[in-house]
């Protein structure tokens, strides 16, 4: 079985109006190539359900989103997405504002095909306010306990960004933390995973313990071979978040002349190798 | 007396607000409270567990600024889930930033103004609600002022005694705010109706000064304690070990 795709190819499936779930963290090993690929597109109206970072910014600044499920939006060493801020500030889409654990537990529930998942997480504070539809559920044992019901996120569409994959689905990270990838992909109907080099399987586990290989191939539909992929955002141990770039991009959002020439220089680009050599140009 | 700063006093606030704490996860967000959690493990509290702020537990205690060159000693593997199961289990102490808060200890790091449309969008209620109502809290003010003790917060994220008790005692049993450590004092909840209290004023700190900059009635003792002043020995680990480059100093003046 071979699920080699491209961005193009993935990004075609999908229709605005969708639910999308981005995988990574912050400003961490962030599928940056399916998102560059998803501002090339025409889609608009967006569901987006992320641990926020430049994936959400991007998506914000370009009026791609209509609805964003999230605990956060940083840059890691930006702690504030400006782009996120500016488009929050404008009012410019629905802010369904989460603990972040509360996403965990949406991803898991969906990942599970149950309704929902009882935590604790959320009771009290203003999460309950900020997002109307969110019910408790009263435990059915003689503790009698309320807790929140966090209903699953179900996804038409994941897109995840991995170290190595093999040509099957099968995906492995190098870096620190697998963050909440896994789920995002069993929480979705469409699972693409872009890395940053396929290789043959009997290589995987040359490359790091089986521990690393998080994610197998019944969890994914397509694989895109997406190198410097995760880019601006760090993808250890292949490469470090790129800080000049990143405020460069962060610094745009003050300055309207300056958000075009981004856009134009960077984004506004026929491909991902496009995008690849304008960055190796600087 | 020995020749201390603010920052060095409020570096030991923090590390008394993790008195006590034994083995637990000591999370802290912010320079001075880095300084203080790593403070009291280095001090009086060894068996506080602590990350390298990506995804490992080490037992070493490097200083605020990074890595000194020296390899950390990783204890265990820390990744964001097995930290949310940490959190949930109960097992962590978190030092975390206000924004706002008021006499009950509601906290907003959210967003500044009506969260539909905020006038400033800031962190997002990242872990606040969960955190707070499944283990000890405690918060860090670098700028003690009206605009950030507040009759009311914009937006609830950390969970306050008032609204913990309307939860009922089954659903508030781990809800614990513990301090609030500000660059001029230190305050507790350690009243009947768990109102903020004036623990203890930093040392050349007045109570006016402290009275002006809070938006609320704070409830003030008889007899008003001064915070600990850090000994000869914690001013040396503070500036040898923990905060060579003096980074407390542009949080705290």
């Amino acid at each position: 079985m071979d699920k080699r795709t491209t961005e193009k190819e993935a990004v075609a499936e999908l229709e605005s109006g969708m639910t999308i779930g981005i995988g990574g963290w912050g400003s961490r090993r962030k599928p940056m190539s399916v998102v560059r690929e998803i501002l090339r597109s025409d889609l608009r109206e967006l569901t987006v359900v992320s641990y926020g970072g430049p994936d959400v910014g991007l998506l914000c600044a370009t009026g791609r989103v209509k609805r964003l499920i999230y605990g956060f939006v940083s840059l890691d060493s930006i702690p504030l997405e400006p782009h996120f801020r500016k488009a929050r500030q404008a009012g410019g889409f629905q802010a369904s504002e989460l603990d972040e654990g509360m996403l965990q537990w949406g991803l898991y529930a969906a990942a599970q095909r149950i309704p929902f998942l009882p935590t604790r997480a959320g009771l009290g504070s203003d999460v309950l306010k900020i997002n109307p539809d969110l019910k408790l559920v009263k435990s059915p044992y003689e503790d009698g306990e309320e807790l929140v019901a966090m209903p699953a996120l179900e996804l038409d569409a994941a897109f995840i960004h991995m170290s190595r994959a093999d040509v099957r689905g099968n995906g492995q990270f190098l870096g620190p933390d697998p963050y909440f990838d896994d789920l995002y992909c069993m929480a979705a109907k469409r699972r693409f995973m872009s890395c940053e080099k396929i290789v043959d399987t009997a290589d995987l586990s040359k490359s790091g313990s089986f521990h690393t290989l998080k994610i197998h191939r019944a969890m994914i539909d397509g694989v895109i071979e997406a190198p410097n992929g995760a880019h601006f955002t760090e993808c250890p141990p292949d490469y470090d978040r790129d800080e000049a770039f990143q405020r460069e991009y962060a610094a745009t959002a003050k300055d309207p002349e300056a958000w075009e020439a981004f856009k134009a220089r960077y984004l506004d680009l026929e491909s991902e190798a496009a995008y690849q050599e304008a960055v190796r140009a600087r | 007396m020995s020749d201390f700063t603010r920052a060095e006093v409020c570096a030991v606030a923090v590390a008394e607000a993790f008195r006590g704490d034994g083995e637990m996860l000591a999370s802290s967000f912010g320079t001075v409270p880095a300084i203080g959690a790593r403070l009291a493990k280095l001090t009086f509290e060894p068996d506080l567990l602590m990350t390298d702020g990506i995804a490992s537990a080490i037992t070493n205690v490097p200083p605020v600024s990074g890595p000194n060159g020296e390899e950390n000693i990783v204890e265990s593997w820390l990744p964001f889930r097995t930290i949310f199961d940490l959190l949930w289990s109960g097992t962590r102490h978190v030092m975390m930033v206000a924004s706002q808060i008021d006499r009950y200890a509601n906290q907003n790091f959210a967003c500044i103004g009506p969260h539909e449309k905020p006038k400033a969008q800031l962190l997002g209620m990242r872990g606040a609600p969960g955190n707070t109502i499944s283990h000890r809290t405690s918060y860090w003010v670098p700028n003690h002022s009206s605009r950030v003790f507040v009759e009311k917060v914009d937006v609830v994220s950390g969970v306050g005694y008032d609204r913990a008790a309307e939860l009922g005692e089954r659903s508030s049993r781990f809800h614990c705010i513990h301090r609030v450590v500000s660059n001029l004092g230190v305050f507790d909840f350690e009243t009947p109706d768990h109102r903020m209290r004036l623990r203890s004023l930093h040392p050349g700190v007045s109570l006016d000064e402290v009275v002006e900059n809070t938006g609320f009635d704070l409830v003030i003792p008889d007899e008003v304690s001064e915070s600990r002043a850090p000994s000869d020995e914690e001013v040396r680990i503070i500036r040898e070990v923990l905060d060579p480059e003096g980074l407390a100093a542009r949080e705290v003046s």
